[in-house]
């Protein structure tokens, strides 16, 4: 098995678990023992989740990919000691953020929900190969980069995690907006395009928004 | 089977420790059928008795006894102990062994090893495994993880057989195992070839009186040091002085005890083991107990192996750890204390006597015991120190055709060199006995597998203390408690030494007699111990895949060994989330692949032609490609030996015999472009010549050697009287004026190694300095030759050359880093200024001519095959091998071997060496009809299945492609192809594709075990 089977979702799970910290241990690029290069796999599902995680407002650092190899175990001690020290800075995922907990499951449950989608945005939208680690952390960070994932993704994200607070109770559109840390305009945007989709329905006697179905 | 056809086989290995056992498992391996026979009780040998092993300080137990157990189940080797070898007749091919098993008063076939005699019996005796330091039985087992596991009767201490009263172990005894009337079993064997593997026996420091051991109850020897560190010891583990059982706070350690001396009753060779095993019980000593003062003296440091210069470092920067250059003799043991004085000498202090608390000898390695009737009954030649006297080209070779050695007893050699050599007589055998391969080899037979598709979970976990590894810092009890309560477990277990043979046992004994359908092993690390209990599940008719391994070794007590209640809390977790993976394991069948009997060797040097001469010899095509013109590599500047011997009439006839051979195919002026397959099966694209050719091979061995380092320190490359010894030796050879003229001539060691940058010892430079020194009073007796070093590195048998330059007058000066020589210009040749650490104040030299130790440093091709094969590189840039001490020549990748200076900077015999240990290895590979590949491949579940192709553009082994099905297209793995990467998985949108063996459901369980709600 390679560092490259690391799936997005096994990240998300554990965050969602109450981990304060995932950590991701792989061969140095060149050294893969398949031929894959698998690593570079790995790091570009790093740099996706990483994305997400800043999308959801959890600090991206608490997910760390170190490449460490069988012999280095010196070093290995010294990058998990120092990434304890890290997340002890951090402080308790969500609390360390300023993010109530119903609120941070309902944000990790809607992102990991929307795993499958995101595996397809990235076969279609984020193939690239690159050479470097380097190259990988200069498109993560590129205009081009942001554009896909705002286009793509973030709005995905949050009527994900709209629909998952509907599906307790109906609730205006100022309550979601408060409830999720989202801006109004963007809520009644998303609520809009859900209503036109069928996904929600504004119920004129409570004068709330609830699930179509 | 009847009995002739019992006493027949392939070879016979003459000593069951770490040697033999290795050439045992090889040559069953490649299809030869062994008998394993050892004089002690038990397989083992010395290395059973040890700690831990240096550099890595793997505990030396758990990583030997998992090959007595291979041994013992493998159907071709027939393990025959406490026997000895009467006589051998007939020749090389035909070998008629007579051999004579004493008695050990116990039936093997009926002893269980149940101990109960041993409760039993009244005698009490000093064990000989815990070195006379604890005390045993007359009748015992020789030590807990002992193969075979039964008890032996002491003829000398029991009551019966001394005075024939007692017998109180006959009655105590359920299987009737015990017949005090045994008799000396005599009987023969036919073989076509023998090895000798008799290992070394410690010096005795006794004999000669000096240093108090015998006198001095604190004064112990180097091995009694090992038991008392061990676990299984006499103190279990507790570091005790055997005076009044308490911690001692101050150790001395006195090196050389018995080697490098000239008196009678010592050693003239240095041991070679002794400087890394003490500054490997120094680490571990502090380990024990922290505040603990160390001090080793010392004459020279010699770190020569890999990885030995940053270990000797590690135990110089601890607290409290003082390495003192200094002969010492011990003084008195002090009445009320028992304390014992040493007095040595320092230049800075004088002479000084010092009181410790413990004094540990560090003896050195002497030939087997009664090496001389040895010798005799085989018909072999002795040296003058009496090891086995070998055929310098080839050391693995003994007098006598057919008969082989390896291990210790060609001389002191460590762990990994014992190992090299037993794969390289299993190489030479092989060549010797090609015709018989696999004629009297035998199937291993496993019981019918079980089908629990139908059953309920019955997870069983085992919590193995592996000693005191373990259990020191876990609270077992308590983690087996946890165990039980976690859902599916139906019986949690503990285990001493899960890896022992009687544990193994037990393992599968519970399967069959709860019903485990799961089981989880919470011990050490799957790397070296997952086949050995995947074997034993399937010994229990238990498919192997359902086995679960949790690592609260590595991962949890061997980290946080400070942190006890912690360790046991995190170990719980630990175990935790195997249970909760192994309820999703899934019954899985492995894959036969075709094996291609052809070799790839890379590197045309000795190293690689040896490798290719051999598995051609042994009947395999092989391809040696070579970067240059021409095959010879560095051996091609090297014209004697340290012996005497010529290094280039050798190497003709090599080359003459790898370009003549017809199973040899030889590609120079090679580029390797790409490289591709995997074990049994890879696919090499080489540019040879111009043209592009491809090869398909089953193995490859990777002798890219090393590189001369070019200095840019004291003037070279500025003077052309500046050389290094590589050039020297060109210029003697060639007779060159300005060599042989020389009146002055000053040799400076370790440049551009031992240094920050180059942290590492180039081995070969302090035997290169004296041989071409003794060549140059060879042929000038008047010549003035000083040799300035750090630590004269001539270990083992080197030494008396060391010894005999000085005699002729080689002068040696010692200089520390911080003061290195200084070289000046002067007049038609140099001033060389040293700083004298004798008498503290700077020496000026004359010099004709500056003789330079260059570094040995990595060749580039090593670097490049490294990338082209997957294998890694250590931070030196030398090739990482799979295991330090086990796996010597094999990289983590399967099918890939080393060899060469590639690995390591090493001395011509010992590349040869190495070169048959790999292809010994290799042929392990090339003899079998297929490779067993893992079962932990993807599948597809078709109707998850939205074919979407991600998968299929994630595969790079190309083994997933759409087929046509009823409900259309659909991706579909081709299994052998497939390589269990998983990358296809983490691609996948619909969780359609899967990793068997990891599948999502059972890592998403692992997490949800790590993390319970309550922590959330």
């Amino acid at each position: 098995m390679c560092t490259g089977r690391v799936d997005i979702g096994f990240v998300l799970r554990a965050f969602q678990k109450g981990a304060d910290g995932v950590f991701i241990g792989g061969c140095w690029p060149g050294e893969c023992h398949y031929v894959t290069e698998g690593n570079y796999d790995v790091l570009k599902n790093a740099h996706i989740a990483k994305k997400i995680l800043e999308t959801l407002g959890i600090n991206p650092n608490r997910l760390r990919l170190e490449w460490i190899s069988a012999s280095e175990g010196m070093r290995y001690a010294e990058v998990m000691n120092d990434f304890g020290r890290v997340l002890k800075e951090l402080g308790p995922l969500g609390k360390g953020e300023g993010i109530d907990p119903s609120a941070l499951a309902i944000r990790l449950e809607a992102a990991n929900r929307l795993v499958p989608y995101v595996k397809l945005v990235e076969r279609e939208r984020l193939r690239q190969r690159f050479k470097t680690e380097e190259e990988y952390a200069e498109f993560f960070a590129s205009d081009e980069l942001k554009r896909i994932f705002e286009d793509l993704v973030v709005d995905k994200l949050a009527v994900s995690q709209m629909t998952l607070l509907l599906r307790d109770n109906p609730l205006t559109s100022a309550e979601i907006a408060k409830a999720l840390d989202l801006e109004p305009a963007d809520v009644s945007r998303h609520l809009k395009d859900s209503s036109r989709k069928g996904l929600v329905r504004y119920d004129e006697g409570e004068k709330r928004y609830a699930l179509a179905i | 089977m009847n009995s002739a056809e019992r006493n027949i086989g392939d070879v016979l290995i003459v000593g069951g420790g770490i040697s033999g056992i290795q050439a045992a498992l090889d040559l069953a391996n490649s299809g030869f059928r062994v008998f394993l026979v050892d004089k002690s009780p038990a397989l083992g040998g010395k290395m059973s008795q040890l700690d831990k092993t240096f550099p890595t300080n793997d505990c030396s137990m758990c990583i030997e006894s998992p090959k007595f157990i291979e041994c013992s189940r493998n159907p071709n080797i027939e393990i025959i102990t406490y026997t000895e070898v009467d006589r051998v007749e007939g020749e090389a091919g035909d070998f008629k062994v007579t051999l004579t098993k004493k008695p050990r008063y116990i039936s093997e076939e009926k002893c269980t090893g149940c101990n109960i005699c041993v409760d039993y019996c009244p005698v009490k005796i000093k064990d000989p495994f815990n070195q006379e330091l604890s005390e045993n039985k007359a009748v015992h087992i020789y030590f807990s993880q002992a193969v075979p596991l039964v008890t032996y009767v002491d003829p000398e201490t029991c009551l019966y057989l001394k005075e024939g009263k007692c017998q109180i172990c006959v009655g105590a005894c359920k299987t009737n195992a015990i017949d005090l009337h045994q008799k000396p079993e005599t009987f023969q064997i036919e073989v076509g070839a023998i090895l000798l593997s008799p290992g070394y026996s410690t010096f005795d420091p006794k004999l000669r009186g000096d240093f108090g051991y015998g006198r001095m109850q604190n004064v112990v020897t180097s091995l009694d040091f090992e038991r008392i560190l061990c676990a299984t010891g006499p103190y279990e583990g507790e570091v005790l002085r055997p005076s009044d059982g308490k911690h001692p706070h101050k150790i001395a350690w006195i090196q050389c005890v018995g080697s490098r001396q000239v008196t009678p009753g010592g050693n003239n060779y240095c041991s070679a083991v002794c400087c890394a095993y003490s500054q490997k019980q120094v680490i571990l000593a502090k380990d024990h107990s922290p505040t603990m003062q160390a001090t080793i003296f010392h004459n020279d440091v010699r770190a020569y192996g890999k990885d030995f210069e940053r270990f000797h470092q590690r135990a110089e920067k601890l607290s409290d750890v003082r390495f003192i250059r200094s002969y010492v003799t011990v003084g008195k043991e002090i009445e009320s204390s028992k304390n014992v004085t040493i007095r040595y000498s320092t230049v800075d202090h004088g002479v000084k006597e010092e009181e410790f608390d413990m004094v540990v000898l560090s003896v050195g390695l002497n030939p087997p015991k009664d090496v001389e009737v040895l010798a005799a009954k085989f018909g072999i030649e002795l040296t003058d120190q009496k090891f086995c006297k070998n055929n310098p080209y080839n050391p693995i070779e003994t007098s006598r055709k057919g008969i082989f050695v390896s291990g210790a007893f060609q001389g002191p050699l460590d762990i990994p060199e014992s190992v090299v050599t037993a794969s390289g007589a299993d190489a030479l055998v092989g060549q010797l006995l090609s015709t018989r391969r696999h004629k009297l080899e035998r199937e291993r037979v496993y019981p019918v597998e079980k089908d629990v598709s139908q059953e309920e979970l019955k997870i069983g976990v085992v919590v193995c203390y592996c000693g005191a590894n373990i259990g020191r810092v876990v609270n077992i009890p308590e983690v087996i408690e946890y165990a039980a309560t976690l859902p599916n477990v139906s019986w949690a277990g503990e285990n001493l030494f899960a890896c022992s043979t009687e544990n193994a046992k037990q393992i599968s004994d519970a399967i069959v007699a709860k019903g485990l359908n799961r089981v989880v092993l919470a011990a050490c690390t799957p790397r070296t111990h997952e086949p050995l209990f995947r074997d034993t599940c399937r010994e229990a008719g238990l498919n192997q895949y359902f086995f679960e391994f949790a690592n609260i070794r590595e991962h949890c007590s061997w980290v946080h060994s400070r942190e006890k209640e912690n360790a046991t809390a995190k170990a719980k977790e630990i175990v935790r989330m195997s249970v909760a993976r192994a309820a999703h394991l899934e019954p899985l069948q492995e894959f036969q692949l075709p094996v291609d009997h052809t070799a790839l060797v890379v590197g045309g040097g000795v190293a690689g032609m040896t490798a290719s001469l051999n598995m051609a010899e042994q009947g395999f095509e092989v391809y040696l490609v070579e970067k240059d013109d021409d095959l010879g590599g560095m051996a091609r500047r090297l014209h004697y030996t340290i012996d005497g011997t010529e290094v280039q009439p050798y190497l003709a006839d090599l080359v003459k015999k790898v370009y003549r051979h017809p199973g040899i195919h030889v590609w120079t002026d090679a580029i390797i472009e790409d490289v591709s397959g995997y074990v049994g099966n890879f696919t090499t694209r080489v540019t040879s010549q111009g043209r592009v050719r491809e090869v398909k091979h089953g193995v490859s061995v990777l002798a890219t050697g090393a590189a001369e380092y070019k200095p840019t320190e004291y003037l070279y490359g500025e003077s052309e009287n500046v050389l290094t010894q590589l050039e020297l030796e060109e210029k003697i050879v060639a007779g060159d004026e300005k060599v042989v003229a020389a009146k002055s001539i000053v040799m400076i060691q370790c440049v551009g190694c031992r240094q920050a940058d180059r942290n590492y010892c180039s081995r070969i430079c302090c035997n290169q300095a004296i041989k071409n020194a003794l060549k140059l009073k060879k042929i000038n007796p008047e010549v003035e030759i000083q040799i300035i070093f750090r630590d004269m590195r001539t270990y083992g048998l080197k030494e008396v050359y060391y010894r005999e330059a000085a005699e002729r007058d080689v002068k040696f000066i010692r200089y520390e880093p911080e003061g290195k020589p200084l070289v000046e210009a002067a007049g038609a040749g140099f001033k060389v200024t040293v700083p004298d650490p004798v008498l503290g104040q700077m020496m000026e030299l004359e010099a004709d001519l500056v003789v330079l130790a260059a570094a040995v440093i990595p060749s580039e091709a090593s670097q490049e095959a490294g990338k082209l094969f997957k294998v890694s590189n250590n931070p030196d840039g030398f090739f990482q091998e799979a295991h330090v001490k086990l796996r010597p020549v094999d990289f983590s990748a399967d099918g890939v071997f080393l060899c060469g200076t590639a690995h390591y900077p090493k001395h011509l015999t010992e590349t040869i060496s190495q070169a048959l240990g790999a292809a010994g290895r290799a042929v392990g590979i090339l003899s079998k009809e297929t490779v067993t590949a893992s079962g932990s491949v993807c599948d597809v579940d078709e109707s998850s299945c939205v074919a979407c192709g991600a998968c299929i553009t994630a595969c790079k082994y190309g083994a997933i492609s759409f087929v046509d099905t009823p409900k259309g297209k659909k991706a579909h793995v081709e299994p052998i192809l497939c390589k269990g990467d998983g990358l296809c998985n983490a691609k996948c949108p619909t969780r359609a594709i899967y990793l068997k063996h990891y599948t999502d459901d059972a890592i998403y369980a692992q997490i949800d075990a790590a993390l319970p709600p309550s922590r959330a």
